[in-house]
């Protein structure tokens, strides 16, 4: 595609001379490399609550983002407005980090060759409100209708279309249209008069509004929440201690997400801050364990066609049968570690300095029967689904907060617990995997990833996984 | 500067094409971030950015929309935009501006804005940065690495103006300055960090200050320990202690309250916490980082006791919420730009008691002091606790060896009755503040 058919040609008026000469800009006082983010970003939100619409947002963000590289240091300014003079005005201010004579700039652009991972004609925040509005509706009737025990319900549903142009020194320009909805139901219950209990479900992905018409639709998320809240009305409270660990499949691939992957960012291995620094080859997992971080799966919430520096994802394996095999770069870590890019330079908006992100980071099945693998335990905790999770990438400690678990007691699943968080160490959690079910299964589109202030949408999966040991923090003894 | 009179416009426009009421939020920012690494300059940041939002009620729908294209078209789309949506939106018989009795401003200087910080030049900014982290690394031999020293400043101006007369604006600023120091002993390495944010470069502590105690922080985690699972006293210090006032508030704000989401929701006038327990939420103090002359609604700040002596006596709330509940709105309303407004607090705090917080340590036989807190484990609607933690053992009234991976748990419902003893070390380092505090009894999970 050409810069004068594209969004940004069309809409701004901008060309590929305009390009140029901001970049010439930003390379005036020296600086080994610059790029340039635009952004338009078009979001709906909508939510019902006590059965009424209260909140509805519509709004619109734009802007561009001018980063200026001089080895190891980086400038980087933005402006709301995309005037020519307000741009190289902040292209200037990026520069001021180098120093030195200007480059000669390279002529001439090369369009990214990229794949279509979110193929959608009319993206949902194309469609009409009110067919959006009727979503959250949906699902405010149907977790009413679950269970009579339901006494709160909350729905929302959030969708945004993103239209991206980045170009750079190197002569690459790559464009990008990137769609994503997500909904999601929280319901409180009470039996009698107990004490409340919440359940949350949610999902999406870079999908058409027909994936909540036909596929995941409002009902399906509303009664997910609800059986969530159900199941915790009768709940005990959590052990405390060691024990042995079942995760689900799933959602509690955010163990991944914690425990392996933010210490794999190249980031802080180039600065060597992490638990992870310097084992590229040393055994980090069990051998049935082999995660792969794949910004390339059709319409998931995590993946993207090009990351926010203009290179295209990929898959990329971070741990093969046990053995650590890669990190997460982005262009500044690969500079500077002599490494090709990985897909992985993300940025929250065009206000934001890219950084190694993750996109949807899973564990590959495994060959045991999940059935069996509950049998196998004589004692432990079942994790169905977690809430947040947090990690130290230096000492490598990680937690993670089960939202909805169980005891196992001689091989089966018996009363749901409540409270339960599980912390580990990042090198050392996964060399305790026993057993990897051949049940893998991806979450349903509700990733939110925050790093140093950036939130990023990725996703995570794994197949129900047998770790033996595992501190669980509850209060029971 | 922003012309308030774009809000005046913005208004005006949406009650000709069909708003019953309206108000609109105009902001301005200035962001500046200088981040050093190993001795060197790594990233510069430096921009601003402005946007606008309105929100639309057609007698009870209401709509809203937000922009960054401040032109007259940019505002005519807002508006358009912001009444679409109310179209589509139901009635909600709660829905409204507060008011016009409520409406109004804190007079007097608030100190919220300090130009002290715009004086400081790009080579100064740079230059505190680089000596917080040289103070870090000088520190201790095992201080081998660092994952950066930062030197951050703010400076903005939000107008807020409604269809009932209301206009109002103020500037603020906020400069910050931490150090992140890595320590290596064996196969031990540990970061920790320090920090000081205030409204002005004067109000923040000195850049060798912050790096010292960031190298002190650091170090003395070095060779943690788990340790084996039991029911002892915990100790948070200030910077940890906050969040459980933080977890107060989710469960004292409206919202949560009248959607009975929280463990406080009808307790109203209740003795909830131990008696030695005051907790006062206050918008007014001058200076502060919680201040501000109104709400988001356009309602004074003010002073607010939510606990005194261990009885809950008020809620957190906005116009909105207060109404759901038949009460007064506490001047507590809160929003980005657009949207209904949601609750925030002002300066948050829990009083300070007697004792110095070693003096508390020694009276200590067996148990934990918190210094890092990590996850999100804590459940509003149950008030469900359980965190992982980082610290110190205490034995014999003295902090022994480090401990890590472990969880602290119990009930915040319970963790309130419990507390046991308050410190008399409350410094403000952002807009909730708490002294050391101890809680009587909670599970440490470890092996």
């Amino acid at each position: 595609m050409s810069i004068s058919n594209s969004f940004f040609g069309q809409k701004f008026g901008l060309t590929e001379h305009d390009l140029q000469s901001y970049l010439s800009e930003a390379l005036s006082a020296g600086g080994d490399y610059a790029d340039l983010y635009f952004e338009y970003v078009a979001t709906s939100s909508l939510s019902i609550d006590e059965s009424i619409v209260k909140s509805a947002v519509q709004g619109v963000s734009l802007g561009v983002g001018v980063r200026v590289i001089s080895g190891e240091r980086t400038g980087y300014a933005y402006s709301d407005d995309l005037s020519p003079e307000k741009i190289k005005k902040a292209a200037r201010v990026a520069a001021c980090i180098a120093q030195g004579p200007s480059k000669v700039e390279k002529t001439g652009f090369e369009s990214t060759r990229m794949r279509d991972l979110y193929p959608i004609l009319t993206a949902p925040s194309e469609t009409s409100l009110a067919e959006r509005v009727e979503l959250v509706k949906r699902a405010d009737r149907a977790a009413r209708a679950a269970d009579p025990r339901v006494f709160q319900v909350q729905a929302s549903y959030v969708d945004n279309l993103r239209q991206v142009l980045v170009a750079n020194s190197d002569g690459v320009l790559s464009m990008d249209r990137q769609p994503l909805a997500r909904m999601s139901v929280v319901v409180l219950a009470r039996q009698g008069d107990g004490n409340p209990q919440r359940g949350f479900s949610g999902g999406g992905g870079r999908v058409a509004l027909d994936f909540f018409l036909n596929e995941k639709t409002p009902e399906h998320f509303a009664q997910e929440a609800v059986r969530q809240a159900i199941v915790q009305l009768d709940a005990v409270p959590a052990p405390a201690g060691e024990m042995t660990v079942v995760l689900g499949p799933g959602w509690p691939g955010i163990l991944l997400h914690e425990a392996v992957g933010h210490g794999l960012e190249a980031d802080f291995n180039r600065k060597k801050v992490s638990a992870f620094s310097d084992r590229i080859g040393q055994q980090v997992a069990s051998p049935l364990c082999t995660v792969i971080d794949d910004g390339t799966i059709q319409n998931r919430r995590g993946s993207l066609n090009v990351d926010d520096e203009g290179a295209p994802t990929q898959q990329n394996v971070l741990i093969e049968k046990g053995i650590l095999r890669g990190y997460l770069f982005d262009k500044l870590s690969s500079r500077l570690l002599g490494t090709g890019v990985t897909g992985n330079g993300r940025r929250e908006s065009y206000q934001h300095i890219p950084m190694p992100r993750m996109t949807n980071t899973f564990m590959l099945a495994g060959d045991s029967d999940p059935e069996e693998i509950i049998r196998s335990t004589p004692r432990g905790l079942y994790c169905a689904n977690f809430g947040g999770g947090q990690v130290d990438i230096t000492s490598g400690n990680f937690v993670f907060s089960a939202s909805e678990s169980y005891l196992i007691e001689d091989g089966h699943i018996t009363r749901p617990v409540r409270g339960a968080t599980l912390i580990g160490n990042g090198p050392e959690a996964l060399k305790y995997v026993s057993m990897v079910g051949n049940d893998l299964k991806l979450d349903e589109g509700v990733g939110i990833c925050g790093k140093a202030g950036q939130s990023v949408p990725v996703g995570v999966g794994i197949p129900t996984v047998k770790i033996d040991r595992m501190t669980v923090g509850g209060m029971a003894q | 500067m922003i012309d308030p009179e774009i809000a005046r416009e913005a208004i005006r426009l949406a009650q000709e094409k069909g708003a019953t009421d309206s108000e609109c939020t105009l902001a301005e920012g200035e962001e500046f971030s200088a981040m050093v690494r190993m001795r060197a300059l790594e990233n510069l940041k430096d921009a601003g950015s402005r946007g606008a939002g309105l929100r639309v009620l057609v007698g009870q729908r209401v709509g809203s929309a937000y922009t960054s294209d401040l032109s007259s078209e940019g505002i005519r789309n807002l508006v358009d935009s912001a009444l679409a949506i109310a179209d589509v939106s139901t009635e909600d018989p709660h829905a409204g501006l507060p008011d016009p009795s409520e409406l109004g401003s804190l007079s007097g200087d608030l100190r919220l804005y300090s130009d002290d910080i715009n004086q400081l030049a790009t080579p100064d900014r740079i230059r505190q940065a680089l000596e917080a982290e040289e103070a870090a690394l000088d520190a201790d031999p095992r201080i081998t690495n660092s994952d950066g020293a930062t030197f951050g400043a703010y400076t903005g101006e939000r107008v807020f103006a409604n269809s009932r007369g209301f206009l109002g604006s103020y500037r603020s600023s906020s400069c910050s300055l931490s150090a992140t120091p890595v320590a290596r002993e064996g196969q031990s390495m540990e970061r920790s960090y320090w920090f000081s944010y205030a409204r002005s470069h004067a109000g923040l502590e000195s850049p060798a200050a912050i790096g010292r105690r960031a190298a002190e922080r650091t170090v003395r985690r070095l060779g943690a320990r788990k340790v084996p699972t039991e029911n002892v006293p915990v100790v948070f210090d200030p910077l940890t202690a906050r969040t459980l006032i933080s977890d107060v508030f989710g469960a004292v704000e409206g919202d949560a309250v009248y959607r009975k989401a929280s463990f406080l929701a009808g307790k109203l006038g209740e003795r909830i916490a131990s008696e030695n327990v005051t907790i006062i939420d206050d918008g007014t103090l001058p200076g502060r980082l919680g201040t501000s002359p109104f709400d988001d609604e356009g309602v004074p700040s003010r002073r607010t006791v939510v606990i005194e002596k261990g009885v809950l006596k008020n809620y957190l709330l906005n116009t909105y919420t207060a109404r759901k509940l038949g009460l007064r709105t506490t001047g507590n309303a809160a929003r980005g730009l657009a949207g209904n407004a949601g609750v925030g607090h002002g300066n948050l705090f829990l009083m300070s008691g007697e004792r110095s917080p070693g003096d508390i340590i020694r009276g200590i036989r067996k148990g934990l002091y918190v210094t890092e807190l990590l996850g999100q484990g804590v459940n509003t609607v149950t008030g469900d606790y359980s965190r992982g933690a980082a610290g110190m053992w205490i034995e014999n009234g003295e902090l022994a060896y480090p401990v890590s991976e472990v969880t602290v748990a119990s009930n915040l419902e319970r963790m309130l009755m419990d507390i046991e003893c308050i410190a008399s070390d409350l410094e403000f380092r952002g807009s909730v503040a708490s002294p050391t505090l101890v809680i009587r009894e909670m599970t440490v999970s470890g092996k």
